[in-house]
């Protein structure tokens, strides 16, 4: 079976060898790396911009971003038809590809997010290791070993120390910023420096891929935050019933975060569509030769995906749900996951729908994703692989939590 | 453990940079990169001439490279195809390839459209193949340079290197690039390297029974193909993407895309 063929229907008059060869994984590959971005611009809004009100929701964010970290490249590596050949990226790095640039700039903002969570962690990395002396037992002695190596031998808990901690943590994550601006930036530069695709074929293409990157690293730190409050607020209410006061202070401090970072969520989203917008109307106006194939992709083939789906339901919805009074955390969740959908359909209609049509201008492809995987490729490249990508994170989540705990919230 | 954040930074970058030394030494070619890069062939440029006027679209080009190149028959793939254009008196036109006209064209309809030849204004065949740009798109993208260019112009793949990632096909304005269904790499002609680099016709040349396609070198005056690029009027193919093709084409109509 040829690649591309078992998702692929032509119409028209397509050339013989084109097909779908970018399908669902290289849309979840903007996606999440659009995710790592946006969740350590949202951290950082504390740590460089000293934004207090939003102090609970950094280091969250910031240890979010870092189980992200691994998930940006699994689907590039699941999209790949030789996989156990990705290495060869860092073998062979060819510097005129936008590809190659990855391994690079991916290990810095690695690196970068790795060291900041270090300075954040230190002292609690101490804090343990005196806490777990003396404690018998094989659980606290692999823990207690755990935080003595993650502590790298730096035991001084003086003010003095924790201070220059403080300044280490600022200056790593304002190096932090343009690098996560620069990883998603060139993700969206490897579609836009696509010269024979009429579609991806923009200067606009990086910046509004790091627009939407940060609307969505911040709604979904948003959502999951959200998620764990309220079960911490439901096991509150199950152990000591609905009126006590910690219940009251978990919702309090709830509330106050998700109105603060809601408008810059908003703000980040008029950012993103506009850029859209002027980019479309840009093309529309400009009227290229291939004005007249995009026009009825965009209006007729793919209307609903990008007009209804996408800006309707993923931008103009939620907007409305931000912006009306009173935000309750119902509504608010609902506006979340309606901007985590409408990032994705913006992915989906930039990679599938840059694809839809021939590079003759005569015809279209459609694709037809994978739901029920046959064979590795359909499993890979389908429904499976995209659900795969998108659990890890949270399973990752789930075990570095243990380890670097960023939702305390203090005891009423 | 007494050890001075100071000191352990300062003894841990000084590690990092002793490690790095012999590392940044190394530059890992892969065998035909190296080739390629030692091979001279200064003296020759590889170019192919198409005449649209005297191809008949039988196919005998596509079915002679897919034996030549073990590209497999009967998938929906070809290294070479033969598109047919029928332009009718309301100014549409219609294109087809079926098979990539590996079997000819062997119907009257057209994209299963039946035209009546009253209705015809004009109709003729293009034989398409990759056109070994002198500025590639694919050479430029590929991430890990198993895409590469040869001396002579030629673009090859170094099937043992390619990670599959398919970023050469998104950016090759002609879609002359696949996936081969048997190695799971891009693939795409090579001009028949194998047998051109031999003194050889390229397969679908030599199978062409009208001499509408032709191969040359460019760098020799004498060469009657490089004759009539130099002396006669010849086009290329999507010539505003700035990729220099070197596949030339006699009689190319306005409506070829």
């Amino acid at each position: 079976m040829v690649h591309g063929a078992e998702w692929t229907q032509k119409t028209l008059f397509v050339y013989p060898n084109e097909f779908i060869y970018w399908s669902i994984q290289i849309v979840m590959y903007p996606y999440m790396t659009g995710l790592v971005a946006g969740a350590f611009v949202l951290s950082s809004l504390y740590h460089v911009f000293g934004q207090k009100d939003l102090k609970e929701m950094a280091r969250f964010s910031l240890v979010f971003s870092l189980c992200l970290l691994p998930v940006a490249m699994m689907p590039l590596l699941l999209h790949l038809q030789q996989p156990f050949r990705g290495i060869n990226v860092m073998f062979t790095p060819h510097f005129t590809s936008a590809i190659a640039a990855f391994g690079i700039v991916f290990s810095t903002y690695a690196a970068i997010v790795a060291t900041e969570i270090w300075f954040v962690y230190r002292v609690f990395f101490v804090e343990q290791v005196h806490a777990l002396k003396g404690k018998e037992g094989f659980a606290d002695n692999f823990k207690r070993i755990l935080y003595l190596v993650l502590s790298l031998g730096a035991f001084d808990l003086s003010e003095e120390a924790a201070a220059k901690d403080k300044r280490a943590i600022t200056i790593m994550a304002s190096i932090g910023v343009p690098v996560a601006g620069f990883l998603h930036g060139y993700a969206g530069f490897i579609f836009g420096s696509v010269k024979a695709n009429a579609l991806w074929m923009s200067p606009l293409m990086p910046v509004i891929f790091i627009m939407s990157a940060v609307v969505s690293g911040i709604a979904l730190c948003m959502l999951t935050y959200i998620i764990i409050m309220e079960w911490k607020k439901f096991k509150a209410i199950l152990a000591r019933g609905r009126g006590d006061e910690r219940v009251k202070v978990i919702r309090g401090v709830e509330m106050e975060v998700m109105s603060t970072t809601s408008r810059y969520l908003m703000m980040f989203l008029v950012a993103a569509i506009s850029l859209e917008l002027l980019d479309l109307i840009f093309r529309g106006y400009t009227q290229m030769k291939s004005w007249d194939i995009l026009r009825s992709v965009m209006f007729e083939e793919d209307f609903v995906k990008i007009f209804v789906l996408q800006y309707g339901l993923g931008n103009l919805v939620p907007f409305i749900l931000l912006l009306i009074p009173g935000t309750t955390i119902k509504r608010l969740v609902i506006a979340l996951l309606l901007v985590l959908y409408g990032v994705f359909m913006m992915r989906w209609n930039v990679v599938i729908g840059g694809q839809a049509f021939s590079l003759s201008f005569e015809g279209f492809m459609h694709y037809h994703l994978p739901v029920i995987p046959h064979n590795l490729e359909t499993f890979k490249e389908g429904v499976a692989g995209a659900l795969m990508v998108v659990a890890t994170p949270f399973i990752l989540f789930w075990g570095i939590n243990k380890i670097l705990p960023s939702l305390t919230v203090k005891e009423g | 453990m007494s050890c001075s954040r100071r000191k352990f930074l300062k003894s841990t970058l000084s590690g990092t940079l002793a490690a790095s030394v012999p590392v940044s030494a190394l530059k890992i070619l892969s065998p035909s990169e190296s080739k390629a890069a030692t091979t001279g062939t200064e003296n020759t440029r590889w170019g192919f001439l198409i005449d649209t006027k005297k191809c008949v679209g039988c196919g005998m080009c596509v079915k002679a490279c897919k034996n030549e190149n073990a590209v497999p028959y009967d998938a929906p793939v070809t290294r070479t195809w033969v598109e047919r254009y029928v332009v009718t008196r309301d100014g549409r036109t219609h294109i087809d390839s079926p098979n990539g006209a590996r079997d000819g064209f062997t119907s009257q309809k057209i994209l299963d459209q039946e035209i009546r030849p009253e209705e015809i204004n004009k109709t003729f065949f293009v034989p398409k193949l990759c056109n070994q740009c002198e500025n590639p798109a694919c050479v430029q993208v590929c991430p890990v340079g198993a895409t590469y260019q040869t001396g002579d112009g030629v673009v090859l793949i170094d099937r043992t290197w390619c990670i599959g990632c398919g970023y050469c096909i998104m950016a090759c304005p002609y879609g002359v690039r696949f996936f081969h269904p048997v190695f799971k790499v891009a693939d795409k002609c090579t001009f028949c390297y194998h047998r051109i680099s031999k003194g050889l016709p390229t397969a679908c040349v030599q199978a062409c029974p009208f001499g509408a396609r032709k191969i040359g070198n460019l760098m020799d005056p004498d060469d009657p193909v490089t004759k009539i690029i130099t002396t006669e009027r010849v086009a290329v193919l999507k010539d505003e993407y700035g990729t220099k093709p070197q596949a030339f084409y006699i009689g190319l109509d306005m409506n070829v895309r």
